[in-house]
């Protein structure tokens, strides 16, 4: 009960509160800010996802990358909905990291860290490198996203049309954060979440029960990715431009840091992570030349004190609810 | 009596060092067979052959006469041949229920996706999956400790941890690791006991490599001993007591060892 408690007072804050706050406080430059947390912890979630099966992923950012471009191909090129464009995003960074995790998902440790964090530059340097992406120019101009409707009922009202499309943006991104730790709380306390702790507990008896290991790890990494496409289209769709640089290393390193930071052990920790990192940057912008030393600190102090993340600061009897 | 396993001119070779050279031998259901021999003897080797952790160079192992080496392990274990590890390895952060639960992989009727939407099958699956740990923890004896977390065990019930999550994959042939090792005569003898009774009362066949010698005697209904890699003996614990080659091959260290 008191979880579910917990769920209805969030969706309240996310849905109504926070756009009450803004628009009573007229800081209508927060639902950029949020909006980007919403996407950043999506793509932090798949990363997530990694951890959970014992794999260090530095490679989020080549996902959403990859993602952020097949959507803005897709909807200036062939004209596509956006709509349409953001599932298939995902899916065509699912299918990506398909072919590559069977090769270097074998690798553990500091060794599959360190091909991961390799794969952000490659996707930049594709993207730079082949016609569709328009090299270093990259694409811009891309709509905002039309309407939905079926059987005579707006389901999304075109982007373009509204008056507040940054208030619009926030609620798509908000609907698809809700949805996306949904389907994560779901999936890592059924059946293949179980086996993916089982395996990052030790890979050897988790194949010696029977479990295929090999076939799990590509799934795991091919939802990952999905979630690195999804969150990675959206993003290109509100800042209506993909560049080779929308999605750096440093990103990649972020979307880790977010899940170090909100904890490994919870599902919800990405989230959490997220925000924290995003706003911290932003709140030590005062400090000019010295914020990315005060941040670093901050962040190294953080992991020594709280190895296991700021969920971990919760009662000790709410950690098994989470898992 | 049929041969449930058959290990067939199985050869290791490591490089230039012969780690086994052409072992053959037969396990018949429903028997407990014991490897043994000094260290360095080749039995960690044949045992990963036979559980295809390791590929054979030459030979083969036939589980009801089908290959099961050079497979992978999960396809090994789907066929019924599941091995267990010495103590370390375990799933540290569950439970031993949960352990036990996780274990059960083999015997889901629901995919994956079930699972996450919550499909009758699979919410049919999750229940027999308790109601089964339940029943093997109550068969093992490990009532008391059910809800303790792995890493909080003592040794000798992480032995008895490790052959649950292997028996629960309801297993034809079981591969024990030295299962008696840096075990006190206590300790041991609750082992053997807890070994015989997985055998008389589930059925399974059991393959174990060891070398505490009162135990391998104790427990077995055949033997096979290996030296530097070489099969020297084949046969019930009488036999090879009295088997000069075997004798031979222990000379150096105390005659107890070998239980005579």
């Amino acid at each position: 009960m008191i979880q579910w408690a917990g769920v209805v007072i969030f969706l309240l804050a996310v849905f109504i509160a926070i756009p009450g706050f803004i628009a009573a406080s007229g800081r209508s430059d927060l639902y950029y800010t949020l909006t980007s947390v919403a996407l950043l912890s999506i793509a932090s979630a798949g990363v997530w996802l990694t951890f959970y099966i014992g794999r260090i992923n530095i490679g989020q950012g080549a996902f959403a990358l990859i993602g952020a471009y097949v959507s803005a191909v897709l909807v200036t090129k062939a004209g596509m909905s956006f709509w349409l464009s953001l599932p298939l995003a995902g899916l065509f960074a699912a299918a990506v990291a398909v072919v590559i995790g069977v090769p270097i998902l074998r690798l553990r440790g500091v060794y599959f860290a360190m091909i991961s964090l390799v794969l952000t530059q490659v996707v930049t340097l594709t993207a730079l490198a082949l016609p569709i992406t328009n090299g270093a120019k990259g694409i811009t101009s891309i709509p905002l996203p039309g309407g939905v409707s079926a059987l005579g009922l707006t389901l999304i009202p075109d982007f373009a049309t509204l008056e507040n499309p940054r208030l619009a943006f926030y609620y798509a991104a908000s609907v698809l954060m809700v949805l996306t730790f949904a389907a994560m709380y779901r999936l890592v306390n059924s059946r293949l979440g179980h086996l993916c702790r089982s395996m990052q507990q030790n890979e050897e008896l988790a194949s010696s029960i029977g479990v295929n290991i090999s076939y799990i790890r590509v799934i795991v990494f091919a939802i990952s990715s999905f979630l690195g496409g999804i969150g990675g289209a959206m993003f290109g769709s509100i800042a209506q431009s993909v560049y080779p640089s929308s999605f750096q290393v440093a990103d990649s390193v972020n979307f880790m840091l977010n899940c170090f930071l909100g904890g490994l052990g919870y599902v919800f920790g990405p989230m959490l992570g997220t925000l924290v990192l995003y706003f911290g940057w932003d709140l030590l912008f005062e400090l000019g030349r010295f914020q990315l030393l005060a941040y670093s600190s901050m962040l190294i102090i953080l992991m020594l004190f709280l190895p296991n993340g700021l969920l971990s600061l919760r009662l000790p009897g709410k950690k098994e609810a989470d898992k | 009596m049929s041969h449930l396993l058959e290990v067939r001119h199985v050869t290791k070779k490591f490089g230039g060092l012969t780690a086994n050279s052409d072992i053959s031998f037969n396990v018949n259901e429903n028997e407990i067979l014991s490897v043994i021999g000094p260290n360095g003897a080749g039995k960690s080797t044949l045992f990963k052959m036979i559980s295809s952790f390791l590929p054979t160079t030459a030979g083969e192992v036939l589980f009801k006469g089908e290959r099961i080496s050079n497979l992978k392990p999960h396809v090994v274990a789907r066929k019924g041949v599941v091995r267990t590890f010495q103590e370390t390895t375990i799933f540290k952060s569950m439970t031993v229920r949960e352990s036990i639960i996780v274990a059960q992989h083999l015997r889901a009727r629901a995919s994956l996706a079930g699972y996450f939407w919550g499909t009758k099958t699979a919410h049919e699956d999750v229940d027999s999956f308790g109601q089964y740990a339940d029943d093997l923890i109550d068969f093992l004896g490990m009532t008391e400790i059910a809800n303790e977390q792995a890493s909080n065990l003592p040794q000798g019930n992480l032995r008895a941890l490790g052959i649950a999550i292997g028996l629960a994959t309801d297993p034809k042939v079981l591969l024990l690791d030295e299962p008696f090792a840096g075990m006190n005569h206590d300790e041991t003898m609750k082992m053997v006991n807890l070994v015989r009774k997985v055998r008389d009362d589930r059925g399974v066949t059991v393959l174990l490599v060891e070398h505490d010698m009162p135990a391998v005697m104790n427990i077995s209904d055949r033997i096979v001993v290996l030296n530097f890699g070489e099969m020297i003996a084949e046969g019930t614990p009488a036999e090879i007591q009295n088997n000069e080659k075997v004798i031979e091959a222990y000379l150096g260290s105390a005659d107890d060892e070998i239980g005579i």
